[in-house]
């Protein structure tokens, strides 16, 4: 019992250590600036919501949303796709060169992105793609493909193989058994790799960083900067903001847990 | 006997004849090149450009004219930044190993069981993991801020003057790293979570019959059970520290006097805002090459460990 009560109080400490910049942060948005000096921590003495309402009706912001958005789904939707496609090759069809090929693809597996980030900003400016959401989507995509197909090929390769034997006799031929059956049955794979690919996108910071460079196409994190430098006198603008897009995070979370922490679980593999 | 069986067993002509009619050979072609394309248009190529590039003095305009052998390299090498910004780096590595996994296995040992309260603390010490790094950057320097932080407000009320923590050369790393052992400790407890929740009850049942204590289970029992998590976690640990990057812009941007860079934020400063692409690939070169060897040494050692 004692025992008991030790550890719950351990545990309440640490809790209180991760729970409470965060909460000073979203009390932060309701605060007068001179409030924050002299208290950064508690309640605030008066609940202002004029702070969040600034951020709110700025057009900029939403645009900053909009951008994060349609650069993750964009790069959801093509590593599914295209990681799907490739890993179904990989699990169904033995050719020369198959295996030597998916080990290629695995290099993907080995070094991290910042080490070819200036070649990538070189090859994306002389393609013309610079300052597009296209700049940040394929090479996030390229960079996602190696966990996506490694994943997914080992998903299909358990899919029962009396079924495409069936659908072949039917006169059901590859291609079409992809989108037919096998897209269908993955579900859960998809949703995994679809959940880690998109927190991937919505929080990357250096490659948007690097190959956009108007305000018209920055993504949340850049604007979020952005927003910092104008107003670095005036915390409490900056909290609400930051509050504003931890919220959704948050939120998002908790609904899909599952696919969040499965996600993370199957990112060991990288090993 | 499967189909695939039964076509092993015809000579190859024929098998190539019945690859193209089944529509094999066409789903092949239809399949892969996209992921091959794209693979090897942004990652392996650049990956190449990279070692290329680094071997000229290069402003990113133009084609690489002005070859320097191995200038750019013996110039990062003996660059004092650079040596702060490993040394930085190797601290983030020696922190992960030495304090954030044994506070994260401490506290999975504490909450592994499937209960309702031990739920919502996995929850709550997850919460930073989730964060995007810059939001979590931006917080911290916002607790941190010697005239509105949170730090401030502590210092305050105990009769301290104003300190500014991110702008002292010496605070202003330890700082960094309590923000990185925050925001990843949550992370490895999961991992390691997932693994105690795995090892055998009757194991852990047998050896409190026989008399053995919480901690004797602990260490001999789970610990060892859940090794290979633990080398994972590690490889992560490591691997992380490498790429540390967007913490570090919004709480110091590297400053103050360049004490706070790590390899990344040393690439981006050095590399990429003055336009030295010659001398930014190199430093990347030199981080490929210590991730690669990384990836090699935990496989070499832990793969097989694990294996055996």
């Amino acid at each position: 019992m004692t025992r008991n009560i030790l550890r719950v109080t351990l545990l309440l400490i640490v809790a209180s250590f991760v729970l409470a910049p965060m909460i000073a942060t979203i009390l932060g948005g309701f605060k007068t600036n001179a409030e924050i000096r002299t208290n950064a921590l508690g309640l605030p003495a008066m609940w202002n919501t004029e702070f969040y309402g600034q951020i709110i009706t700025d057009p900029a912001f939403w645009r900053y949303l909009r951008n994060s958005l349609i650069i993750s789904v964009g790069s959801v939707v093509l590593t599914l796709i295209v990681g799907a496609a490739a890993a179904y090759v990989f699990a169904q069809i033995r050719f020369f060169g198959s295996r030597m090929l998916f080990s290629y693809i695995l290099l993907g597996l080995m070094f991290p992105f910042a080490t070819a980030i200036l070649p990538l900003f070189i090859k994306v400016r002389d393609i013309g793609l610079l300052d597009t959401w296209w700049a940040v989507i394929l090479p996030q995509t390229a960079f996602s493909l190696s966990l996506a197909i490694l994943l997914f090929r080992t998903f299909f390769a358990q899919l029962p193989k009396e079924l495409f034997e069936a659908a072949y006799i039917d006169g059901c031929g590859y291609v079409r058994f992809f989108w037919r059956f096998t897209l269908p049955l993955s579900a859960p794979i998809l949703a995994t790799v679809g959940v880690f690919v998109f927190v991937q996108s919505w929080n990357n910071f250096l490659l948007p960083l690097v190959v956009l460079n108007s305000r018209e196409v920055f993504t949340w994190p850049l604007g979020m900067m952005q927003f910092r430098g104008e107003y670095v006198t005036q915390w409490n603008l900056t909290l609400a903001f930051v509050t504003l897009t931890i919220v959704p995070a948050i939120v998002f979370f908790l609904a899909a847990q599952k696919y969040i922490v499965a996600g993370l679980t199957g990112g060991a593999v990288k090993g | 006997m499967t189909l695939a069986d039964a076509e092993r067993r015809l000579p190859a002509s024929a098998r190539w004849r019945r690859a193209v009619s089944n529509g094999r050979v066409s789903a092949v072609l239809i399949l892969l090149p996209p992921a091959l394309i794209l693979f090897t248009m942004f990652v392996t190529l650049p990956l190449g450009e990279s070692a290329w590039y680094s071997f000229f003095n290069w402003n990113g305009y133009g084609t690489p004219s002005n070859f320097v052998g191995f200038g750019n390299y013996e110039r990062i090498l003996n660059h004092s930044v650079f040596h702060i910004a490993v040394g930085n780096t190797l601290k983030i590595v020696a922190i992960s190993l030495l304090v954030q996994m044994p506070l994260a296995l401490f506290l999975a040992l504490l909450i592994y069981k499937k209960t309702p309260t031990n739920a919502v603390f996995r929850l709550v010490f997850f919460l930073p993991y989730i964060l995007a790094e810059v939001a979590a950057g931006l917080i911290w320097s916002f607790v941190f801020d010697g005239n509105y932080g949170v730090t401030a407000s502590i210092a305050q009320s105990f009769g301290l003057g104003n300190v500014f923590i991110l702008s002292d050369p010496d605070l202003a790393f330890m700082a960094i790293m309590t923000v990185i052992v925050w925001k990843y400790f949550g992370f490895h407890m999961m991992i390691y979570i997932a693994a105690l929740q795995s090892v055998p009850q009757d194991q852990i049942e047998a050896a409190r019959i026989e008399g053995a204590s919480r901690w004797q289970v602990v260490r001999y029992v789970q610990i060892p059970h859940i090794r290979p998590a633990i080398a994972v976690s590690a490889f992560f640990a490591i691997i992380g520290a490498l790429q540390v990057f967007d913490v570090i812009i919004p709480l110091t941007n590297g400053g103050p006097s360049n004490q706070t860079h790590t390899i990344v934020t040393y690439l981006y400063t050095f590399g990429l805002t003055r336009l030295n692409i010659g001398f930014g690939s190199a430093v990347g070169v030199i981080l490929f090459i210590g991730a690669v060897t990384v990836a090699v040494f935990y496989q070499r050692i832990f793969m097989k460990r694990a294996e055996a």
